[in-house]
Order: C-alpha cells, then sequence, then structure tokens
C-alpha cells in the first residue's frame, strides 16, 4: 500500500523574529494535505539544510523579512547543492523588493511570495513543484 | 536498493533519510528493506517519551540528547506529531524545541505524522526505528504524540518507556486509572520549580506503593526477587540490578535540572533489563507485536482485493439502513474472503 505525503520544510532563517506569516503559509500547506515541519524562530542556513537533509523534504520555503535575504538565500542554494539536494525545490516569502526578484531566481528560487499572496495559489505552486519532482 | 541500505549502514544521513521515506510511504518497499536490514538491528537501546501534551516531551528529550552526547552515545530521535484526520496534513513542530541539537552529526533527527494510528505512533514508526539501529545510533529516542490516557503503543516498542507528567494536571484519582501509568519503567515530573510539583509526585509515589502493596507484576514479569545485588551508578545511584521498582524523578527541561540524574536511572534500567531476561522479554513483546499489526494489515489488504468498492458501499448502507448488522456484514464478508 503507497501513502504518499509531501513533507515541506518551512524555516525562517536570519534573525528576525517575526513568525506570524511562516505560520500561516504552515497552516495553509497542512490544510492542503502536506506534512510540514517547522523549525522556529532564527535558523542558520546549516541548520535549515541539515534539518531538509534529514527531514528528506519534497521542498523548502523561507521566510525572511529582515532584509538579508540575499547572503541568507545564497548561503543556503550553496549548501543544498553540496549536499546534492538540487533537485528540492525552494520557495520564498517575506518582505523582498522586486529588483531582488531576478538575483533571487538565478540563484534557483522556484517561487516568490510577498505579503497579500494568496494562500491557495502557495499551496497549489508546492503541490505543482512535488508532482513534477516525483 | 541494496545501495541504499549499505550507505545507510555507513552512517550516510542522506540515505538514512531516504529509506525512512520509503518505508513509511509504502509497506511493499518496507517489506523489502526491513527484511534486508533485520540481521544488523537488535543493538540501540530504545527510549520511549510519552506523556500529555505541552508536560515538556520535546525539551526533555533535548535535553536528553545533550546529556547523552556528552556520554558519547551516537543518537537517533524519531519525533510523532499527530496528522489531521480531516486533510491527512500535518505540522510537526519538535524541532522547534531541539535547536541545540543542530550541527552535531552524532544526531539524527526525523519527524513523523501519525497518519491516522491511535496509538501515538504511526504505523511506520516500528520500522523507522529499525533502519536508525541498522544504521547503528547507539540509542533511539522514541516521542510520542502527544497522549492522553490510552495511547499505550509505545511500551511494545521501547525498551525503556518514559512517562511525563506536569504538576496540576488532575487529583490523585487520575493516577490510579488504568492506562498510560502503567506502561511506564520510569515515571518523570517536569516543570518540578513550578508549584503543585511536590504534590504530583507525591501522588505518583502513593500510586505505586499501592501497585506493590498488592504484589502487582510489572508488564507481566515479577518484580519480586530473593536474591539483591545493590549496583551503584557513576552519580551515585544505588538500585538492586535484579528487580524494578519504578522510580519518580523530578526534571526542569528548560534549565537541564535532574536530567543527568533521569538518564543514570535510564541506564540504570537498561542494565537491569540486560541482567534479567528484560531485554528479551521486551524484543518478544515487540516481535509479537509487530507480527500481529503485519497481519493485521495483510488481512485488511486481502479484504480490500477481495471485495470490490461497490460492494462494501453496498454492505456499508445496508448496515447503515439496518437490513442487516455489522457481525453478519463481516461474516459474509470472510466468506467472500475464504472462497
Amino acid at each position: 500500500m503507497e501513502d504518499f505525503k509531501p513533507r515541506i520544510l518551512v524555516a525562517k532563517p536570519g534573525l528576525d523574529g517575526h513568525d506570524r506569516g511562516v505560520k500561516v503559509v504552515a497552516r495553509a500547506l497542512r490544510d492542503a494535505g502536506m506534512e510540514v515541519i517547522y523549525t522556529g524562530l532564527r535558523q542558520t542556513p546549516e541548520m535549515i539544510v541539515e534539518a531538509a537533509l534529514q527531514e528528506d523534504v519534497d521542498a523548502i520555503g523561507l521566510s525572511i523579512l529582515s532584509g538579508a535575504h540575499m547572503p541568507l538565500v545564497s548561503r543556503i542554494m550553496a549548501l543544498i547543492a553540496e549536499n546534492e539536494m538540487d533537485d528540492v525545490p525552494v520557495f520564498l516569502g517575506g518582505i523582498i523588493p522586486d529588483d531582488d526578484i531576478l538575483a533571487l531566481n538565478e540563484m534557483g528560487v522556484a517561487g516568490i511570495f510577498g505579503p497579500g499572496a494568496n494562500m491557495n495559489s502557495i499551496a497549489d505552486f508546492v503541490w505543482e513543484k512535488v508532482r513534477a519532482r516525483q | 536498493m541494496q545501495d541504499l541500505i549499505e550507505q545507510a549502514r555507513n552512517g550516510r544521513p542522506r540515505a538514512i533519510a531516504r529509506l525512512i521515506t520509503k518505508v513509511e510511504n509504502s509497506r511493499t518497499a518496507a517489506a523489502e528493506i526491513v527484511p534486508a536490514l533485520y540481521a544488523f538491528t537488535g543493538q540501540a537501546h530504545i527510549i520511549g517519551i510519552t506523556g500529555a501534551p505541552g508536560s515538556g516531551k520535546s525539551s526533555l528529550v533535548n535535553e536528553l540528547a545533550k546529556a547523552l552526547r556528552r556520554r558519547d552515545h551516537k543518537i537517533a530521535i524519531v519525533a510523532v506529531d499527530p496528522s489531521s484526520p480531516f486533510t491527512g496534513g500535518a505540522l510537526l513542530g519538535d524541532r522547534v524545541r531541539m535547536r541545540d541539537l543542530s550541527g552535531d552529526k552524532g544526531i539524527f533527527i526525523r519527524s513523523l505524522a501519525s497518519r491516522g494510528n491511535l496509538g501515538g505512533l504511526s504505523q511506520a514508526t516500528a520500522a523507522v526505528i529499525k533502519v536508525l539501529d541498522a544504521a547503528k545510533f547507539d540509542t533511539i529516542l522514541v516521542e510520542t504524540v502527544g497522549a492522553g490516557q490510552a495511547e499505550v503503543d509505545i511500551a511494545g516498542a521501547a525498551h525503556t518507556t518514559l512517562v511525563i507528567e506536569a504538576p496540576g494536571m488532575g487529583d490523585d484519582v487520575q493516577s490510579i486509572k488504568a492506562g498510560i501509568l502503567e506502561i511506564a519503567d520510569v515515571l518523570v515530573v517536569n516543570k518540578a520549580d513550578r508549584p503543585g510539583a511536590a504534590r504530583t509526585v507525591r501522588s505518583l509515589k502513593a500510586m505505586l506503593q499501592l501497585g506493590q502493596a498488592l504484589a502487582m507484576n510489572h508488564h507481566g514479569r515479577s518484580t519480586q526477587t530473593t536474591s539483591v545485588a545493590t549496583v551503584v551508578s557513576p552519580n551515585g545511584l544505588e538500585y538492586d540490578e535484579n528487580s524494578w521498582q519504578v522510580p519518580v524523578q523530578e526534571t526542569v527541561a528548560i534549565d537541564g535540572t535532574g536530567v543527568e540524574d533521569l538518564l543514570d536511572v535510564i541506564m540504570a534500567h537498561k542494565n537491569h533489563l540486560q541482567v534479567t531476561d528484560g531485554w528479551l522479554a521486551q524484543e518478544k513483546l515487540r516481535s509479537r507485536r509487530e507480527i500481529e499489526a503485519l497481519l493485521q494489515m495483510r488481512f485488511m489488504d486481502q479484504f480490500q482485493t477481495a471485495v470490490s468498492q461497490d460492494d462494501r458501499e453496498q454492505l456499508i448502507t445496508a448496515v447503515a439502513n439496518r437490513k442487516t448488522d455489522p457481525y453478519t456484514a463481516v461474516a459474509e464478508i470472510f466468506d467472500q474472503i475464504k472462497a
């Protein structure tokens, strides 16, 4: 008997302490039938990638409101590549200026969701990415 | 697959993680993986941690893990949280309390969703533990979902079961009810710095003494022995290794108070199991439970293949409409399977 459930890590890298957004997204993904692993505030890129590896996740969601998204995402993407997890899609939320979006996509970020993003569209996006990876 | 098993045996985290996903998602995969690594299992000491939601299980696991690392154990943690009965989704949040443990190659943490299982663990937990056991972890800490009174599956899965209580969770009558308190090898009163902790300890101790007065057997094994062999642990804990009296330990998980003493007690219990026939008895109990659970699943699978979806729906509707009753319906299904 097969029982596949998408496993999604949602994490807050860096120093901002605002976790309302990430909790709302975690809840939305849970309600969309996924198993969501939440690791709490103030995670280092190393902590996040280690958790993603041990939990064998199908996607990684990052929430950053500190403005430090460029160095944080760059480091996380490098660690993901180092651990041969390039096939795991990464999506991003928080306060991300439009000017940075192109550069983040070039780093390999699969989707970016700012304030006001529709929860269903996030869940649909993740489902789609997970199915594509299967 | 053989390659993956080889890598997991050599402790490669990616391979261990992949194998766990496979046994969790597919019984067919588990039926291939578990036989291939079963011969390498049976080495790890499996410690179960259960208790009410909010009693401090995850924080205590965090502190126990740190204490075990100080004693050079390589450890794995399996943390189970509940799945939604409506969407099948889950929020697995035990890692939030275990952030101290990241960056240590001697620790592997895996969160599992209960996936509809009601006993406090998921159906795949036994197979997941085997993967970790074969990957040469010395100690495996298994944290159940927040338990009420009857989630007692952990007793069959672990060698040493800790039941965590927090002060102020009920009166003395709660402690003489059947269920979760009976499965404890060690009782832990966490948040021992809170008001009412002393009362909770007293009430649990009174419950244990009542049990001894009635000469009850612990886990079906007699606690009455004639020989007395007192052993002193490194921290000066004295105990008789041939008989096991369930101790009540006090801890404050957020600052680590009492955790070293708790670990001494856990190791004393392990020693007790090894000196007596307890270890083998526990393995037998575990094997029995596992065989029975697998049999049940096989029977259910067989039922689902032998009886078509339409037939099942018809039977269910017939029972709901009082055209037949559940017992007759099951008898009919059994005849169909036999035919």
